[in-house]
């Protein structure tokens, strides 16, 4: 972590010592209680807080959710198995290569199908690209949050943009990109589209570098984040937190690392750590992670071998795909999603469709301890922490 | 991991508890055990099962299941997976929140979708969808509401508010009262084959 501005750190005084009820004062005081959302702009979405306040501070606060649900799982049992994969870019819209790669993955373990090299490679890049969009916007969206309107979002945006047009090249869709098969892709990569992203690569330090100069040592963002929302390391693990929010509380767990799944285990990189697990930790943790993700890309785009783009035993299925039938089992495949482990549940009974089909969804378990983040603190900090959590309703109410 | 090796060891630190290999899972006989095997499975320095990655359900006619995913973030191993089953017309099961909090929002999604009651949870109430909403929407025999027919509550709620409701829809409503039927989808059946 770089240095905290010391000077802040006398005047910042954690809700903890706030005293809620002055008991020597004879005013009758009354809580009050009020939905934040489902309507609101800083919900993300169609998401709602059912908040009690104290004056100015939160006493408690229930999420409700649900207004997105669409029972995702159960479309998806009524489905073929490579019908579904374009349903998983709407989880969460942000990352929908992410998505792809999860059920992929999940889908390749319950029918033991091997994965070209060159596949791997190609997803490895994709899904730090998605990365690297999903941070820069979850960024973007919290300084949002903290009342910077639009402006850090727009920086973010213009960087995501040229990402966009990456995955557009490949896959024909900017966000939608329905981009992974079972056991291979859609469509090759071009040399020209690798050659864009090595600009990509090449460039996006700098940008990462001014972006950081405009907010990192930023008094605001410092008096705003700094203290705030702190999750505790033993609180994290207890509640199945994953992700930055878990690292940003100093748990060293990135499935990347523990499963090594693709070709993760061939690259270097770290899984940076913060201190505290307050809002400004997952804030750097983010800036750091796009760091390490730069790092892989650049060894991925070294090393991405020539060769096929569909496993030999899925080249049947290639243009079929309903024929397409695992045997009878069951198989839980997790990813490293940019929002955290992004699991999926499949029982196969033997026929064209998933007997039953679950998608673990981080933003969804994250959102259990957003209570126990929120108490004590004020109002619009419990804005900026549901911000630092960084929620996909499409994700969260599937 | 070998799943038998934690087959034994569970029963060994855990007493004597009825377990059964199925896949690479064990299936917890007895509802009632599965607090003590979690507990074992978090507590014991062998295993250190601080993480519980994933709970679902699952419909198998007969019976609902829950699917527990046991992962270590300290010894970063795992899984260890947990199936527990219980009968349809008395689907209750012991929560694991007072073990792992990361149960409860999970444990009440499935309370919505399956309907399984998990006894000893804080805050059992549905998740996602609104609360006097009628029956458990993943269970395989649910039938879904058919939103093109009008029901007859349907029509006096509309009377109600002075919209006009075509005749045909109202025969068609009194007919399906009289037959003391609702309104239901019929179930898109594909070719499973």
């Amino acid at each position: 972590m770089t240095t905290r501005t010391n000077s802040l750190k006398t005047t910042m005084q954690t809700s903890k010592n706030y005293e809620v009820r002055d008991p020597q004062s004879s005013i009758e005081t009354q809580t009050l209680a009020i939905n934040v959302g489902p309507q609101h702009p800083s919900t993300h979405g169609v998401f709602r807080m059912n908040v009690v306040l104290d004056g100015e501070v939160v006493t408690s606060l229930k999420p409700v959710m649900g207004y997105l649900h669409r029972n995702h799982e159960q479309i998806a049992e009524n489905m073929s198995y490579a019908a579904s994969m374009p349903y998983t870019d709407r989880l969460d819209y942000f990352n929908s290569m992410t998505n792809n790669f999860g059920w992929a993955l999940t889908v390749e373990k319950l029918a033991a199908i091997d994965v070209p090299e060159r596949v791997e490679y190609v997803r490895v890049i994709m899904a730090e690209l998605t990365r690297l969009v999903n941070h820069v916007s979850a960024i973007g969206f919290l300084l949002n949050d903290l009342g910077a309107f639009f402006t850090p979002v727009l920086y973010a945006f213009r960087e995501r943009e040229k990402i966009l047009d990456i995955f557009e090249e490949v896959s024909g869709s900017r966000m939608m990109c329905n981009y992974f098969r079972f056991g291979g892709l859609r469509r090759d990569v071009t040399p020209a589209v690798l050659e864009k992203i090595r600009g990509i690569v090449n460039k996006f330090p700098a940008f990462l570098d001014e972006f950081e100069t405009l907010l990192t040592k930023n008094e605001i963002l410092c008096m705003r984040c700094q203290n705030v929302g702190i999750l505790p390391r033993d609180l994290a693990v207890n509640a199945s937190i994953t992700g930055p929010l878990l690292r940003a509380s100093g748990v060293n767990y990135d499935i990347r690392k523990v499963d090594g799944y693709s070709v993760y285990n061939r690259f270097e990189f770290k899984v940076p750590l913060g201190p505290k697990g307050d809002v400004y930790d997952r804030y750097y943790v983010r800036i750091l992670e796009m760091r390490e993700s730069l790092k892989i890309l650049d060894q991925a785009l070294k090393g991405i071998p020539a060769g096929e783009i569909m496993a030999k035993k899925m080249l049947p299925f290639v243009k079929s795909p309903r024929n397409f039938k695992p045997p009878v089992g069951e198989a839980y495949g997790r990813v490293e999603g940019p929002k955290g482990e992004l699991g999926f549940y499949v029982v196969s009974d033997g026929t064209a469709q998933p007997w039953r089909y679950h998608v673990r969804a981080p933003s969804f378990i994250n959102l259990t301890i957003l209570e126990d983040m929120c108490r004590g603190q004020k109002l619009a900090d419990a804005i900026v922490i549901l911000g630092s959590i960084d929620i996909v309703l499409g994700e969260v109410d599937r | 991991m070998d799943i038998e090796k934690v087959k034994i060891d569970i029963q060994k630190g855990a007493g004597p508890i009825a377990l059964k290999t199925v896949r690479q899972s064990l299936l917890v006989e007895k509802p009632a055990d599965l607090t003590a095997a979690a507990q074992f499975l978090k507590d014991s320095p062998d295993y250190r099962m601080d993480y519980l990655s994933s709970v679902t359900a699952a419909d198998y006619l007969d019976y609902l299941e829950t699917v527990y995913h046991f992962y270590s973030m300290e010894k970063k191993h795992g899984p260890v997976t947990l199936r527990v089953r219980v009968k349809r017309d008395n689907p209750v099961c012991p929560s694991l929140v007072p073990l792992y909090r990361g149960a409860e929002f999970q444990e009440r999604d499935n309370f919505d979708l399956f309907g399984i009651i998990y006894e000893g949870h804080p805050d059992l109430r549905r998740v996602m969808l609104w609360d006097n909403f009628e029956g458990f929407p993943m269970r395989k025999d649910y039938a879904q509401e058919d939103s093109e027919t009008l029901e007859s509550q349907d029509i006096e709620w509309l009377d109600r508010h002075g919209i006009k409701v075509p005749e045909a829809a109202r025969l068609k409503a009194e007919e399906l009262k009289k037959a003391g039927k609702r309104a239901l989808a019929e179930r898109r059946v594909e070719d499973k084959t």
